[in-house]
């Protein structure tokens, strides 16, 4: 790396900056700006957190009342509350098993085949993702009004699997993109069958990207509120909850629920940095 | 260009080696491409017959390819249509004027901790959007932690508020959408070539002029795939209008809302739905042609 000396004197040429870009001045006024931002991003949460300890004695959780742990003792007290969570998260669970299961071929044959109509499939995925969420659930809702199919459950988890399809099959084929079909071809060299090969050689190599497409499935089928809330009917899932409350006011207990909810993302989010840093030392 | 090359001569040169089966990629793709047909493209045809039809809820609707409700809808609710625009715009906007120098200080200072800010920034969709919107709530009260004393102090009138006003719509906006502006232009930053800044800097180009004439045209992609990606969310969306909004904010998700379950005008409903959702791929399609599609589907899948 080359140091020239346009730079004042009280630059000092500080060691290892990832990119070889030259600090000049380092004025902090960016770095409080980024922050400040992050505050900002992060206030919300500080206060769902706070107010899980509120010691509020309504149903209107606005003001700090003084500590308590009560919300805490008594998560389930709310009937419905428990069972919109009880749905979010059992809907969750069975829409990332099947988005997987069909989104990943997908990636997988975007990622590896060229094939005729690989175009339109792209289209397709990108047509999905882009289109605005409530335009999805007006179709389908629409579609299931035109064929008078009862909202509820089981049209939740579809309207689900049918957004979280995309995201999974482009999380594979990003990981497929980098993927050598070398490998592949050498282990069919050393005479692995076709099955063998990708059994052994592309699904290691696949399994990270499966496991991120499925972790933002689930974490796209449990937050849902706009897609939920046309094709749910009287289901009621922890979002549609939270808003319907959201005028007469909150309970402590979503707070609560929020922050275990918050909690788990984070244990699990940990646990993935731990074993990816495992693997690849 | 250099992907094209990589991937594909070995396919081509494997492909005549092996013939292999050729039916796989369709056997791959077709479980999930019935899905998405059946209950993607198949309620949209349905949606736009449903938007033709006319009757009432009592009596059934009849497919009558009546267009007049298009027009009727558009004239009706185009103060909502243009303000979920305009919303939309402002929150781009601000998103992008917010999330730029943060996205530039993560590449270009962060050092080493990038991945912890990164993380930082993710931090809140580990959270119910639903409930982050809500917190908004609780901060901007009226009489709330922020407000409350403000006006106590009498630094603001007491008749003073934020909520229900277009600030908090469009501030909520930019706020749930603002990590997706951020990481496509981290990304696009990231990959600026630190010898482009260099030999910028070795032309004797000062700070300022190597950020505008270098490192800001590098990054007009990831810009341009952060404006997709908060654009359309946001001119849609209708929880922020819902919860930190009020009567004069209405956007036309809330609209289409209460078209669907109040009024069970399905026809006007869908022909409104159809239009927000033709406007916005229109834009989206027109932007994505003229910009290549794969940055934003890379970050999408972020």
């Amino acid at each position: 790396m080359t140091t020239h000396t346009v730079a004042p004197a009280q630059d000092t040429p500080t060691t290892g900056p990832a990119r070889g870009v030259r600090r000049t001045r380092r004025r902090p006024t960016l770095t409080v700006y980024t922050w400040l931002v992050l505050a900002w991003l992060l206030l919300p949460i500080a206060v769902m957190i706070l107010f899980g300890f509120n010691d509020t004695h309504s149903k209107v959780n606005f003001t700090w009342q003084g500590f308590t742990l009560t919300w805490y003792r008594h998560l389930f007290a709310i009937p419905n509350l428990t069972s919109a969570l009880v749905n979010s998260l059992t809907v969750a669970l069975v829409v990332t098993v099947v988005a997987t299961l069909l989104g990943t071929p997908i990636g997988l044959a975007l990622g590896r085949h060229r094939f005729r109509g690989r175009g339109s499939v792209d289209l397709l995925l990108f047509a999905a993702i882009a289109a605005p969420e409530i335009a999805l659930g007006a179709a389908l809702l629409s579609l299931f009004i035109v064929l008078g199919v009862p909202r509820g459950y089981w049209t939740v988890v579809i309207a689900h699997v049918a957004f979280c399809i995309p995201y999974v099959a482009i999380t594979v084929r990003a990981r497929m993109a980098g993927h050598d079909p070398t490998l592949e071809e050498a282990a069919r060299d050393l005479g692995a069958g076709p099955w063998t090969a990708f059994r052994l050689v592309t699904l290691p190599m696949l399994l990270p990207g499966v496991a991120s497409g499925a972790l933002l499935c689930f974490a796209l089928s449990i937050d849902d509120y706009v897609i939920t809330s046309f094709n749910a009917g009287r289901t009621v899932t922890f979002p549609l909850w939270v808003y319907s409350a959201s005028r007469t006011g909150v309970p402590p207990q979503v707070n609560v629920m929020g922050t275990l909810i918050f909690v788990g993302g984070l244990v699990i989010a940990g646990a993935n940095v731990l074993f990816s840093r495992r693997r690849a030392a | 260009m250099e992907r094209a090359v990589r991937t594909d001569l070995p396919v081509l040169t494997r492909r005549r080696r092996r013939p292999g089966p050729v039916l796989a990629p369709y056997l791959l793709v077709l479980p999930g491409w019935l899905w998405l047909a059946a209950f993607f493209v198949t309620p949209v045809i349905v949606m736009v017959s449903l938007s033709l039809q006319t009757g009432d809820f009592i009596d059934g609707f009849r497919q009558t390819f009546h267009f007049r409700t298009y027009a009727d809808v558009v004239e009706t609710y185009h103060v909502q249509l243009v303000r979920s625009l305009v919303y939309g715009a402002a929150a781009t906007t601000a998103c992008a004027l917010v999330g730029y120098p943060v996205a530039y200080w993560i590449a270009f200072r962060a050092g080493r901790h990038k991945s912890v800010f990164l993380f930082l920034l993710l931090l809140p969709f580990f959270v119910s959007f639903v409930i982050r919107t809500q917190s908004w709530n609780v901060v901007l009260a009226d009489n709330g932690v922020v407000l409350g004393p403000l006006k106590h102090l009498g630094v603001l009138p007491a008749d003073f508020h934020v909520l229900a006003t277009p600030y908090a719509v469009i501030g909520g906006l930019t706020y749930n959408f603002l990590p997706f502006m951020v990481l496509p232009v981290y990304v696009a930053l990231e990959r600026v070539d630190a010898k482009v800044i260099e030999a910028a800097t070795d032309l004797y180009a000062s700070r300022a002029g190597t950020f505008w004439r270098v490192v800001l045209p590098l990054s007009l992609p990831g810009v341009f795939a952060g404006v997709l990606l908060t654009f359309v969310p946001a001119s849609a969306d209708y929880v922020n209008a819902g919860i930190l909004g009020g009567p004069s904010t209405t956007m036309v998700g809330n609209i289409i809302q209460t078209e669907y379950f109040t009024n069970l005008n399905y026809p006007a409903a869908a022909a409104l739905s159809f239009v927000l959702m033709g406007a916005l791929l229109l834009a989206v399609f027109t932007y994505a042609r003229a910009l290549g599609t794969d940055d934003v589907l890379e970050a999408a899948a972020r």
